[in-house]
């Protein structure tokens, strides 16, 4: 028992204890606060969320009907209008919109990744700075370039031009983001082999990166989904059926921005429908592309 | 650098002299499984830790080492889904009881990784006295004297002494994983778990890592997982031989004293193993 007493290492441990200990019951009860604390800012976060999509599901889930997805609207105050033509148009300015905003959108970001000179220095900052710009803006260019100029009458071509500039950016950090986690140890065993730059990007990058492409690729619709300020200035909306990309057509967000403020309570309940329809695509756009991107990394992992 | 004059004699050379009397076991593992979200990765393992000796966990990949290193000092808790079941002993005290905080147990039990983990905002006197400041230290002496001694016994306080302040990424891999290595000393743990500590570093680096945990079991029980057998040999008393079973999970196939494993092992798969028939 001397020797213990006079072990520096022994002494030392023993005072450490006791302290840690003694720090250990005082900080439990703080700690358990601090957690509690962290859980009600988790619900009161929460609470505008779950409120918003309560009242959106209420309003409208009544307007949901069969018609309301396979008719055309009707003038005010004769029920019975639909938004065929609305999810019709939609389809086709986002689909336009995200086919252009893929095609170039991944490219620049393969480039990001793999190149950090000035250019890329410069391109990444033009990037965030894009990402940044208000969508009202885009929407303005969008219409003096295409709408005042170019093909002279709102068109859906427009639309599609707005809306695929505001996905860009967010397919480009995307595809950069994903690019960039593909270890550098799968394209040196590319090089290794003889293999060109752009087979490696073709043939191995691309390919490993794809989960996070995707998940880019799904983030960027469902945010193009729901713009509404280009669809004012280049789209207009129509009451009609069109699937030209040179004429006015018609888009779901118009269909809230126009139908909401009516007076009439069938056109409003329209815009409410539209409403939950929208929230339903952007969440099955995002749960899809979780599932998706958990999906490819676990069928890789096998 | 330390001081070329000092001849190395066997053991009074140790500025601590805290060997424990009793020789025993510090640890005891009885029938300890592991399972992730229900695949078992460890089955059925008992072995002791012998108090103030190096134990070495050797296997080939799969065979479970890390994830059994890990459930010595519960830092499995963080990994959602991971079960241990079975008895893991400190002492007396049961690891994963009722009675036990696991915050406590881990400034009992210290850890040392795989790649050198400095916290790169602190300084190198900060990194070695964090485990202090986390378990609420304040006193200026005792972190002063804890860094001191730590950092001598990581052989690390002759290189480091006139920079303190300097940030511990200034530091090269050898001498961060020896800051960790004093890091973990410094809450004067009584089991240190060593999780292939050498394998990110240079072999001469590994060689200064070796000859240091032959120093340090004067003050503290090791327990060391390696996948090279050299190393094993060379710094363990007692060699715990771990292999994957039929199902994937790791099982022990022989605990001995090191140099009967590697001499006269009695399991014919410890012999093709230590021989290099495999793995």
């Amino acid at each position: 028992m001397t020797i213990m007493a006079v072990d520096p290492v022994l002494a030392r441990r023993a005072a450490i204890q006791r302290i840690a200990e003694a720090t250990d019951h005082r900080r439990q009860m703080f700690s358990g606060l601090a957690l509690l604390a962290c859980r009600a800012c988790l619900v009161i976060t929460l609470i505008p969320l779950v409120a918003l999509l309560t009242y959106v599901v209420i309003r409208g889930a009544s307007a949901w009907s069969w018609a309301f997805f396979s008719h055309l609207p009707t003038p005010a105050g004769v029920p019975g209008g639909g938004i065929w033509n609305a999810i019709v148009g939609s389809l086709i300015i986002d689909g336009m919109a995200a086919a252009g905003a893929i095609l170039f959108g991944i490219a620049a970001g393969l480039f990001l990744a793999e190149s950090s000179g000035r250019i890329a220095g410069t391109l990444r900052l033009a990037t965030d700075v894009l990402a940044g710009v208000p969508s009202i803006v885009v929407a303005i260019f969008a219409y003096a370039l295409l709408v005042a100029h170019g093909i002279h009458h709102f068109s859906a071509i427009a639309a599609s031009f707005a809306i695929g500039i505001l996905m860009l950016p967010v397919i480009m950090r995307a595809s950069e983001t994903a690019i960039k986690g593909v270890p550098t140890a799968l394209s040196e065993a590319g090089f290794a082999l003889g293999a060109r730059k752009a087979t490696i990007a073709r043939k191995v990058i691309l390919p490993a990166a794809l989960p996070g492409l995707i998940t880019g690729v799904l983030l960027a619709v469902a945010r193009g989904a729901g713009e509404t300020a280009p669809l004012l200035l280049t789209a207009v909306g129509s009451q009609y059926f069109s699937v030209s990309p040179t004429k006015p057509i018609a888009a779901i967000p118009l269909v809230i921005y126009q139908n909401g403020i009516q007076a009439y309570p069938d056109l409003v309940k329209i815009a409410w429908g539209s409403a939950l329809f929208l929230v339903v695509v952007i969440l099955v756009l995002g749960v899809g592309s979780r599932l998706l991107a958990a999906r490819l990394r676990r069928v890789r992992h096998e | 650098m330390s001081d070329p004059m000092t001849i190395p004699s066997a053991s009074a050379a140790s500025p601590s002299v805290a060997k424990n009397a009793s020789a025993g076991a510090v640890m005891t593992l009885r029938d300890v499984s592991v399972a992730f979200s229900g695949k078992v990765a460890v089955r059925n393992v008992s072995f002791d830790v012998p108090i103030n000796q190096v134990t070495a966990l050797i296997g080939p990949s799969g065979s479970g080492k890390t994830t059994l290193l890990r459930s010595l000092n519960r830092m499995h808790d963080m990994t959602r889904g991971a079960v241990v079941t079975g008895s893991i002993k400190l002492g007396s005290l049961d690891v994963y009881g009722p009675a036990i905080r696991p915050t406590l147990l881990r400034s009992r039990v210290g850890m040392v990784f795989q790649r050198p983990n400095p916290f790169p905002t602190m300084s190198i006197y900060d990194n070695a006295v964090s485990g202090l400041r986390f378990n609420g230290v304040r006193s200026k002496a005792l972190l002063d004297e804890a860094a001191e001694s730590a950092l001598i016994a990581a052989a690390l306080w002759d290189s480091v002494r006139g920079r303190l302040r300097a940030h511990a990424s200034t530091l090269s891999g050898g001498e961060q994983q020896r800051l960790c290595i004093a890091r973990a000393l410094a809450v004067e743990p009584e089991v240190l778990l060593m999780d292939e500590p050498t394998s990110s570093l240079d072999p001469s680096a590994t060689k200064r890592i070796e000859e240091l945990i032959g120093e340090l079991k004067d003050r503290v029980s090791i327990v060391i997982v390696t996948h090279n057998m050299q190393q094993a040999a060379r710094v363990s008393d007692t060699c715990i031989f771990l292999l994957m079973g039929e199902d994937r999970a790791g099982e022990l196939v022989e605990a001995a004293p090191t140099s009967k494993l590697f001499n006269a092992p009695s399991d014919p798969r410890t012999d093709d193993y230590v021989n290099g028939r495999f793995g």
